[in-house]
Protein backbone atom coordinates (compact mmCIF):
# COMPACT_ATOMS: atom_id res chain seq x y z
CA UNK A 1 0.00 0.00 0.00
CA UNK A 2 2.48 2.20 1.12
CA UNK A 3 5.00 1.39 -2.15
CA UNK A 4 2.42 1.73 -4.30
CA UNK A 5 1.84 5.34 -3.27
CA UNK A 6 5.01 6.17 -2.16
CA UNK A 7 7.67 4.13 -4.61
CA UNK A 8 10.18 6.16 -3.94
CA UNK A 9 9.65 6.07 0.01
CA UNK A 10 8.61 8.50 2.84
CA UNK A 11 11.97 9.84 4.33
CA UNK A 12 12.80 12.18 1.21
CA UNK A 13 10.24 13.94 1.98
CA UNK A 14 9.60 13.81 5.48
CA UNK A 15 12.62 15.28 5.90
CA UNK A 16 12.51 17.57 3.14
CA UNK A 17 9.41 19.12 4.36
CA UNK A 18 10.66 19.33 7.70
CA UNK A 19 13.58 21.70 6.27
CA UNK A 20 11.31 24.18 4.30
CA UNK A 21 9.19 24.42 7.29
CA UNK A 22 12.29 25.61 9.52
CA UNK A 23 13.23 27.90 7.03
CA UNK A 24 9.80 29.41 6.63
CA UNK A 25 9.74 29.46 10.45
CA UNK A 26 13.19 31.10 10.71
CA UNK A 27 11.81 33.62 8.89
CA UNK A 28 8.70 34.58 11.38
CA UNK A 29 10.82 33.93 14.55
CA UNK A 30 13.58 36.49 13.76
CA UNK A 31 11.64 38.77 11.40
CA UNK A 32 7.97 38.32 11.68
CA UNK A 33 7.46 37.81 7.84
CA UNK A 34 6.02 35.27 6.42
CA UNK A 35 8.24 33.80 3.65
CA UNK A 36 6.51 33.98 0.10
CA UNK A 37 8.71 33.34 -2.74
CA UNK A 38 6.62 35.00 -5.76
CA UNK A 39 6.15 38.61 -4.54
CA UNK A 40 9.88 38.54 -5.47
CA UNK A 41 9.46 38.29 -9.03
CA UNK A 42 7.06 41.56 -8.85
CA UNK A 43 9.11 43.88 -6.14
CA UNK A 44 12.36 43.34 -8.56
CA UNK A 45 10.44 45.21 -11.42
CA UNK A 46 10.69 47.97 -9.07
CA UNK A 47 14.03 48.75 -9.85
CA UNK A 48 13.62 48.41 -13.48
CA UNK A 49 10.26 50.26 -14.32
CA UNK A 50 8.59 53.55 -12.77
CA UNK A 51 5.08 52.47 -13.44
CA UNK A 52 3.45 53.16 -9.95
CA UNK A 53 2.10 49.61 -9.83
CA UNK A 54 5.48 48.62 -9.19
CA UNK A 55 7.26 51.77 -7.22
CA UNK A 56 4.07 51.15 -4.76
CA UNK A 57 5.29 50.87 -0.82
CA UNK A 58 4.49 47.15 -0.55
CA UNK A 59 6.85 46.00 -3.25
CA UNK A 60 9.40 48.72 -3.20
CA UNK A 61 10.27 48.15 0.97
CA UNK A 62 10.08 44.60 0.70
CA UNK A 63 12.08 44.30 -2.60
CA UNK A 64 15.53 43.65 -0.47
CA UNK A 65 14.65 41.56 1.61
CA UNK A 66 13.18 39.61 -0.74
CA UNK A 67 16.15 39.47 -3.19
CA UNK A 68 17.90 38.34 -0.23
CA UNK A 69 15.94 35.45 0.60
CA UNK A 70 15.80 34.50 -3.07
CA UNK A 71 19.52 34.29 -2.91
CA UNK A 72 19.02 31.98 -0.14
CA UNK A 73 16.67 29.63 -2.16
CA UNK A 74 19.45 29.36 -4.22
CA UNK A 75 22.08 28.51 -1.85
CA UNK A 76 20.31 26.24 -0.43
CA UNK A 77 20.25 23.95 -3.92
CA UNK A 78 23.85 24.46 -4.69
CA UNK A 79 24.03 23.60 -0.57
CA UNK A 80 22.63 20.56 -1.17
CA UNK A 81 24.53 19.45 -5.18
CA UNK A 82 28.02 20.35 -3.07
CA UNK A 83 26.96 18.15 -0.60
CA UNK A 84 27.21 15.45 -2.85
CA UNK A 85 23.35 14.42 -2.10
CA UNK A 86 21.90 12.16 -4.69
CA UNK A 87 20.45 14.09 -8.06
CA UNK A 88 18.40 12.80 -10.59
CA UNK A 89 18.74 15.35 -13.93
CA UNK A 90 15.57 16.88 -15.26
CA UNK A 91 14.62 16.63 -18.79
CA UNK A 92 12.11 18.82 -19.52
CA UNK A 93 11.02 20.23 -22.65
CA UNK A 94 12.45 24.00 -22.89
CA UNK A 95 9.07 24.67 -23.98
CA UNK A 96 7.18 23.68 -21.10
CA UNK A 97 9.53 25.83 -18.91
CA UNK A 98 8.42 28.73 -20.72
CA UNK A 99 4.86 28.66 -21.28
CA UNK A 100 4.43 27.16 -17.56
CA UNK A 101 6.62 29.29 -15.87
CA UNK A 102 4.70 32.27 -17.67
CA UNK A 103 1.47 31.07 -16.60
CA UNK A 104 2.88 30.22 -12.56
CA UNK A 105 4.49 33.91 -12.73
CA UNK A 106 1.10 35.87 -13.95
CA UNK A 107 -1.28 33.61 -12.08
CA UNK A 108 0.27 33.93 -9.00
CA UNK A 109 1.02 37.50 -9.04
CA UNK A 110 -3.26 37.13 -9.63
CA UNK A 111 -4.04 35.05 -7.21
CA UNK A 112 -1.79 36.93 -4.37
CA UNK A 113 0.69 34.03 -3.97
CA UNK A 114 2.17 30.76 -4.75
CA UNK A 115 2.70 26.87 -3.27
CA UNK A 116 4.79 28.52 -0.05
CA UNK A 117 2.49 31.89 0.45
CA UNK A 118 -0.78 30.49 0.34
CA UNK A 119 0.21 26.66 0.37
CA UNK A 120 2.66 26.91 3.72
CA UNK A 121 1.92 30.65 5.48
CA UNK A 122 -1.52 31.19 4.42
CA UNK A 123 -2.43 27.34 5.60
CA UNK A 124 -0.30 28.02 8.65
CA UNK A 125 -2.51 31.38 9.54
CA UNK A 126 -5.47 29.39 8.93
CA UNK A 127 -6.73 30.93 6.32
CA UNK A 128 -9.94 30.10 4.57
CA UNK A 129 -8.76 32.38 1.35
CA UNK A 130 -5.69 30.55 0.94
CA UNK A 131 -6.77 27.15 1.38
CA UNK A 132 -9.47 28.08 -1.20
CA UNK A 133 -6.54 28.90 -3.44
CA UNK A 134 -4.75 25.80 -2.92
CA UNK A 135 -7.79 23.63 -4.01
CA UNK A 136 -7.87 25.91 -6.74
CA UNK A 137 -4.60 25.98 -7.90
CA UNK A 138 -3.82 22.18 -6.98
CA UNK A 139 -7.07 20.54 -8.48
CA UNK A 140 -6.16 22.92 -11.88
CA UNK A 141 -2.70 21.51 -12.10
CA UNK A 142 -3.64 18.17 -11.40
CA UNK A 143 -6.14 18.24 -14.10
CA UNK A 144 -3.69 19.39 -16.45
CA UNK A 145 -0.77 17.08 -15.76
CA UNK A 146 -2.72 14.29 -16.04
CA UNK A 147 -4.42 15.25 -19.66
CA UNK A 148 -0.87 15.76 -20.46
CA UNK A 149 0.14 12.86 -19.55
CA UNK A 150 -2.75 11.09 -21.30
CA UNK A 151 -2.36 13.01 -24.38
CA UNK A 152 1.69 12.01 -24.82
CA UNK A 153 0.70 8.30 -23.83
CA UNK B 1 16.53 51.52 13.77
CA UNK B 2 15.87 50.42 10.55
CA UNK B 3 19.78 50.76 9.61
CA UNK B 4 21.07 49.23 12.83
CA UNK B 5 19.24 45.74 12.59
CA UNK B 6 20.22 45.69 8.46
CA UNK B 7 22.82 42.89 9.10
CA UNK B 8 21.29 40.47 11.20
CA UNK B 9 17.73 41.02 9.40
CA UNK B 10 19.63 39.99 6.34
CA UNK B 11 21.79 37.28 8.01
CA UNK B 12 18.33 35.55 9.28
CA UNK B 13 16.40 36.35 5.83
CA UNK B 14 19.14 34.40 4.19
CA UNK B 15 19.60 31.68 6.23
CA UNK B 16 16.04 30.88 6.34
CA UNK B 17 16.14 30.79 2.40
CA UNK B 18 19.18 28.52 3.07
CA UNK B 19 17.25 25.97 4.95
CA UNK B 20 14.10 26.04 2.53
CA UNK B 21 15.99 25.76 -0.48
CA UNK B 22 17.82 22.72 0.95
CA UNK B 23 14.72 21.49 1.78
CA UNK B 24 13.18 21.81 -1.45
CA UNK B 25 16.32 20.08 -3.26
CA UNK B 26 15.78 17.36 -0.32
CA UNK B 27 12.67 16.31 -1.29
CA UNK B 28 13.28 16.31 -4.92
CA UNK B 29 10.41 19.26 -5.45
CA UNK B 30 13.49 20.99 -7.18
CA UNK B 31 12.91 18.51 -9.98
CA UNK B 32 10.05 19.12 -12.37
CA UNK B 33 9.17 15.37 -13.08
CA UNK B 34 9.11 14.76 -9.18
CA UNK B 35 6.01 17.36 -8.60
CA UNK B 36 4.31 16.12 -12.17
CA UNK B 37 4.58 12.49 -10.66
CA UNK B 38 2.47 13.74 -8.06
CA UNK B 39 0.13 15.75 -9.60
CA UNK B 40 -0.97 12.62 -12.12
CA UNK B 41 -0.56 10.81 -8.66
CA UNK B 42 2.15 8.51 -9.20
CA UNK B 43 3.91 9.10 -6.33
CA UNK B 44 2.02 11.43 -3.47
CA UNK B 45 5.74 12.52 -1.78
CA UNK B 46 4.41 16.40 -2.31
CA UNK B 47 1.98 15.51 0.17
CA UNK B 48 4.25 14.47 2.86
CA UNK B 49 6.33 17.66 2.11
CA UNK B 50 3.86 20.18 2.30
CA UNK B 51 2.26 18.50 5.54
CA UNK B 52 5.68 18.61 7.31
CA UNK B 53 5.81 22.26 6.35
CA UNK B 54 3.02 23.28 7.30
CA UNK B 55 2.83 20.98 10.04
CA UNK B 56 5.61 22.94 11.38
CA UNK B 57 4.45 26.27 10.60
CA UNK B 58 0.74 25.44 12.30
CA UNK B 59 2.40 25.98 15.46
CA UNK B 60 4.89 28.23 14.73
CA UNK B 61 2.32 30.81 13.09
CA UNK B 62 -0.34 30.52 16.06
CA UNK B 63 1.44 30.16 19.05
CA UNK B 64 4.38 32.41 18.23
CA UNK B 65 2.16 36.23 18.39
CA UNK B 66 0.60 34.76 21.55
CA UNK B 67 3.93 34.23 23.07
CA UNK B 68 5.76 36.98 21.98
CA UNK B 69 4.93 40.72 21.18
CA UNK B 70 7.21 41.11 18.56
CA UNK B 71 10.15 38.91 16.39
CA UNK B 72 13.44 38.38 17.60
CA UNK B 73 14.77 40.93 15.74
CA UNK B 74 11.93 43.81 17.06
CA UNK B 75 9.83 43.23 13.66
CA UNK B 76 6.08 43.04 14.07
CA UNK B 77 4.12 39.56 13.12
CA UNK B 78 3.30 40.54 9.90
CA UNK B 79 -0.50 39.14 8.15
CA UNK B 80 -0.20 38.09 4.08
CA UNK B 81 -2.24 41.03 2.69
CA UNK B 82 -4.96 38.57 0.97
CA UNK B 83 -8.39 39.03 -0.15
CA UNK B 84 -10.56 35.94 -1.90
CA UNK B 85 -12.75 36.80 -4.94
CA UNK B 86 -13.01 36.24 -8.81
CA UNK B 87 -9.64 37.49 -10.16
CA UNK B 88 -7.42 35.70 -7.24
CA UNK B 89 -9.37 32.35 -8.52
CA UNK B 90 -8.59 32.97 -11.58
CA UNK B 91 -4.79 33.74 -11.27
CA UNK B 92 -5.08 30.71 -8.67
CA UNK B 93 -6.38 28.71 -12.05
CA UNK B 94 -3.17 30.36 -14.17
CA UNK B 95 -0.81 29.02 -11.73
CA UNK B 96 -2.24 25.61 -11.43
CA UNK B 97 -1.99 24.99 -15.49
CA UNK B 98 0.88 26.29 -15.53
CA UNK B 99 2.30 24.27 -12.64
CA UNK B 100 0.31 21.60 -13.98
CA UNK B 101 2.47 21.75 -17.70
CA UNK B 102 6.27 22.38 -16.17
CA UNK B 103 5.89 20.85 -12.76
CA UNK B 104 7.80 23.97 -11.54
CA UNK B 105 6.70 27.04 -8.80
CA UNK B 106 8.93 29.91 -7.56
CA UNK B 107 10.84 28.31 -5.04
CA UNK B 108 11.71 25.17 -6.96
CA UNK B 109 13.04 27.42 -9.72
CA UNK B 110 15.09 29.73 -7.64
CA UNK B 111 16.70 26.14 -5.53
CA UNK B 112 16.60 23.95 -8.62
CA UNK B 113 18.94 26.37 -10.27
CA UNK B 114 21.02 26.51 -7.41
CA UNK B 115 21.57 22.84 -7.62
CA UNK B 116 22.85 23.58 -11.41
CA UNK B 117 19.48 22.62 -13.17
CA UNK B 118 20.71 26.04 -15.63
CA UNK B 119 16.99 24.94 -17.99
CA UNK B 120 15.12 26.24 -15.35
CA UNK B 121 16.79 29.91 -16.22
CA UNK B 122 13.83 29.27 -19.05
CA UNK B 123 11.48 28.98 -16.60
CA UNK B 124 12.71 31.42 -13.51
CA UNK B 125 12.77 34.32 -17.14
CA UNK B 126 8.89 33.40 -17.85
CA UNK B 127 7.98 33.83 -14.02
CA UNK B 128 9.47 37.47 -14.56
CA UNK B 129 7.93 38.32 -17.08
CA UNK B 130 4.48 36.79 -16.12
CA UNK B 131 4.83 39.04 -12.99
CA UNK B 132 5.88 42.24 -15.34
CA UNK B 133 2.58 41.55 -17.63
CA UNK B 134 0.77 41.31 -14.46
CA UNK B 135 1.77 44.43 -12.59
CA UNK B 136 1.30 46.37 -15.76
CA UNK B 137 -2.03 45.06 -16.67
CA UNK B 138 -2.87 45.75 -12.78
CA UNK B 139 -1.05 48.68 -13.11
CA UNK B 140 -3.84 49.96 -15.32
CA UNK B 141 -6.30 49.57 -12.94
CA UNK B 142 -4.10 50.37 -9.92
CA UNK B 143 -3.86 53.92 -11.52
CA UNK B 144 -7.42 54.91 -12.32
CA UNK B 145 -8.09 53.57 -9.22
CA UNK B 146 -5.65 56.36 -7.04
CA UNK B 147 -6.62 59.11 -8.81
CA UNK B 148 -10.00 59.51 -8.30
Amino acid sequence: MIDQFFPNGLERYLTGGLLIGAGVALLYLTTGRPGGVSTFFSAAWSWLLKNPFFQQASLRDGRQWRLVYSLGLIFGGALYAMLGLPLEASTLPAWKLAVGGLLIGFGARLGGGCTSGHGICGMASLSAGSLAMVATFLGTAMVTAMLISRLAG
Amino acid sequence: MKNTSVLPDHLATLASGLLFGLGLAWSTMIRPESVLAFLSFSDLGLLLVLGAAVGVNLLVYQLLPRLRQRALLGGEFQQRPFTLNRESLLGGMLFGLGWGICGVCPGPALAGLGAGNTDLLIALAGIFAGAGLHGLWAGRQFKLGNTQ
